[in-house]
């Protein structure tokens, strides 16, 4: 397979659909320079700074049928396109009681390891969850970062893609060929038995290698990505944790009404789980503070690798003591 | 003003159909039959850019929305089903009144965020252009919403991009109880036009004749491919800002009297009877029929089912 990096996986993912439909255009204050080469000015608009306008202006092209992708860049950025997003795009469907579909894609980058400090450094996903009316995803790997795209594109409805800043550059295989992968479905990125680790983006890989170190104690850790945010994979997470009867959730996120909460509460309320469940769901997200500048106070307030280990240790707990390890 | 006069008594006959819409929508909300808000039209009937429109093009309208639904060629039975809450109503019941949309005959919604509207028919616009076909797009607001973000920021790129744009601001002098006079450092929105190269033009937003002439010029304009026209009718609304009662009017007896003096129906029927287009017996003809079309509008609701509650989880998303 070849190997392709997250942000050329994106590019090549809109490219594609770009080709096959007509009626999909792009927005972007800067857009890749390879879209607008291949796409012309029309297709792929290098637009005023206005957000807020243009979040608008690709609902009503929409609803007057055409596709388009109005990407934000930095999520930062969405922040002042927020009546568009919360009281037009999340709603126009519904509350119009389905007149029109209204097939956009927006894009957003989230997260830090970027030393760009507090604005741009941030992953305020669960803001967007909360809102009824919209999907959304957050993508680990290249490829599954373009098949979602691909989905999104496709979709009849507002979709939100947000993309790991700390990933853009990270390379991994990508299939040949059309393919997409179906929003709503979470991939079990590593199988184990003793403990549950749900994670998204960076977190995903960060988790894979606290289960490489923690396979050398003998603790078999399972490695469940949602990847779609919303709708969340409710039963692929049910069922790991009742194979496991642990879980850890982390997220790049403060753990405050974040996605870590809602998985705790997909898990805890499901009778059938929560009767297998061992030990208290343990969460490791980003310390609740803006992201601070310098890279020492950064690195301190994002979890990683050393904080899953410790958080899979904690649930452990008993069973640990047990083995006397 | 040279419209063959069926077309001028059809004019009156949709302001007067407005009026009258809006008077009943008023007494049923006070009887208890609409929830909510209701925003009235009266007073400001004549700004009729819709009939300067062709099929195919489109509008987006505000909380003050049902008159351009009416001039649009929206449904009345299916408008006030919608304000009575019922399952027949334009959105099955989940928009109410500062919610109407008829997307099949071009109005994209009225919308309950002041300014809201604007970005979301500039894309409607920016469709237009890609279709080429030679269609339009309307936004209407009010001078509270032009001093509004998306006003500016939409003005900028539809001048940048040629779109072909009109934007109405329908100027009543006031933003709920807050004069314009306080809110805006310029009299005339549409100066601003020159900020962003457009044409910018001021006319009496009850004198319906001269708001279409003015239409008609930013209509040839804006499918000529020359790009978006900005127009502010100068109006004023007679109720209070919302139906909703004990909020404060700071507008004076005087001031709303001088308005009613203006009216926009009575101006236009007479102009029409000074052209001896239009004798009494039409015009008592046409109040006879636009009141049996409200009641049957009313019956029509009235007879409609509410909405079954599981229907709330109903058009969550689109196939
Ligand atoms: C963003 C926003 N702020 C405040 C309100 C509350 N509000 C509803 S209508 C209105 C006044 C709008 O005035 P204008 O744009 O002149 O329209 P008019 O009511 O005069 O037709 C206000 C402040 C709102 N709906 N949306
Ligand atoms: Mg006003």
């Amino acid at each position: 397979m070849r190997e392709l990096t997250y942000a050329q996986a994106g590019v090549e993912a809109v490219a594609e659909e770009m080709r096959n439909d007509q009626r999909i255009f792009y927005m972007s204050t800067d857009p890749a320079v390879s879209l607008m080469k291949e796409f012309g000015n029309k297709r792929v608009r290098a637009t005023p700074i206005a957000e807020g306008a243009l979040t608008g202006i690709a609902i009503g092209a929409a609803g007057s049928g055409y596709r388009p992708i109005m990407d934000w860049r930095q999520v930062t950025f969405s922040f002042v396109a927020m009546d568009q997003i919360v009281n037009q795009a999340a709603k126009i469907h519904y509350m119009f009681g389905g007149q029109r579909t209204f097939p956009v894609l927006y894009r957003a980058n989230v997260g830090g390891g970027t030393r760009l400090a507090a604005q741009h450094c941030q992953c305020p996903y669960s803001m967007f969850m909360n809102l009824s009316g919209l999907k959304m995803f957050l993508p680990s790997t290249p490829g599954d970062l373009k098949g979602l795209l691909k989905t999104a594109i496709r979709d009849n409805n507002p979709v939100i893609s947000f993309e790991s800043n700390r990933l853009l550059t990270t390379k991994g295989p990508v299939p040949d060929g059309d393919y997409a992968i179906p929003l709503g479905v979470a991939d079990i990125k590593r199988t184990g038995s003793d403990v549950t680790v749900v994670a998204v983006a960076w977190l995903v890989h960060e988790a894979l290698a606290a289960a490489e170190e923690l396979a050398k104690d003998g603790i078999s850790v399972e490695v469940v990505d949602p990847r779609t945010l919303v709708p969340l994979d409710h039963a692929a997470i049910r069922a790991s944790v009742q194979k496991t009867g642990r879980l850890v959730v982390a997220d790049e996120a403060g753990p405050t009404a974040g996605f870590s909460a809602e998985v705790a509460a997909v898990v805890t309320e499901d009778p059938a789980t929560f009767a297998r469940l061992k030990a208290p769901v343990k969460r490791v997200c980003a310390l609740n503070v803006p992201i601070p500048y310098s890279p020492v106070l950064e690195d301190h307030v994002f979890p990683d690798r050393k904080r899953i280990i410790a958080g899979v240790r904690e649930v452990l707990q008993g069973r640990l003591s047990d083995k006397a390890v | 003003m040279n419209l063959p006069p069926d077309k001028q008594r059809e004019m009156l006959r949709q302001m007067l159909t407005i009026r009258c819409f809006e008077e009943r929508a008023s007494a049923d909300y006070h009887a208890g039959k609409i929830y909510g808000v209701v925003h009235c039209y009266i007073g400001e009937e004549a700004v009729g850019v819709c009939s300067a429109l062709e099929q195919g093009d489109q509008i987006i309208s505000t909380h003050r929305g049902h008159g351009h639904c009416i001039a649009k060629g929206a449904d009345l039975k299916r408008m006030m089903a919608e304000l009575y809450g019922r399952q027949t109503g334009y959105c099955k019941g989940k928009g109410g009144s500062m919610h109407i949309a008829d997307f099949g005959i071009g109005m994209l919604g009225a919308n309950g965020i002041v300014a809201g509207g604007i970005s979301i028919v500039t894309g409607a616009g920016l469709a237009a252009q890609m279709d080429g076909k030679g269609r339009v797009a309307v936004s209407f607001f009010g001078d509270g919403a032009s001093n509004a973000g998306p006003f500016h920021e939409c003005l900028n790129i539809a001048a940048t991009w040629k779109l072909p744009m009109l934007y109405i601001c329908e100027n009543n002098m006031y933003a709920a109880q807050t004069s314009a006079a306080e809110t805006h450092a310029m009299p005339d929105v549409a100066g601003r036009a020159a900020g962003y190269g457009i044409p910018g033009v001021v006319v009496d937003g009850n004198d319906i004749f001269a708001i279409h002439q003015a239409a008609a010029r930013a209509i040839a304009r804006a499918r000529a491919g020359e790009g978006p026209t900005l127009i502010e009718c100068k109006t004023f609304r007679w109720r209070a800002h919302t139906e909703r009662i004990g909020q404060p009017d700071f507008r004076t007896e005087e001031e709303i009297e001088t308005w009613k003096r203006r009216d926009p129906i009575a101006r236009l029927r007479g102009q029409l009877e000074a052209q001896g287009a239009l004798t009494d017996a039409d015009w008592q003809a046409m109040n006879k029929e636009v009141s049996a079309t409200i009641g049957d509008a009313v019956a029509f609701a009235e007879a409609s089912p509410f909405p079954a509650p599981e229907q709330a989880l109903e058009d969550m998303y689109a196939a």
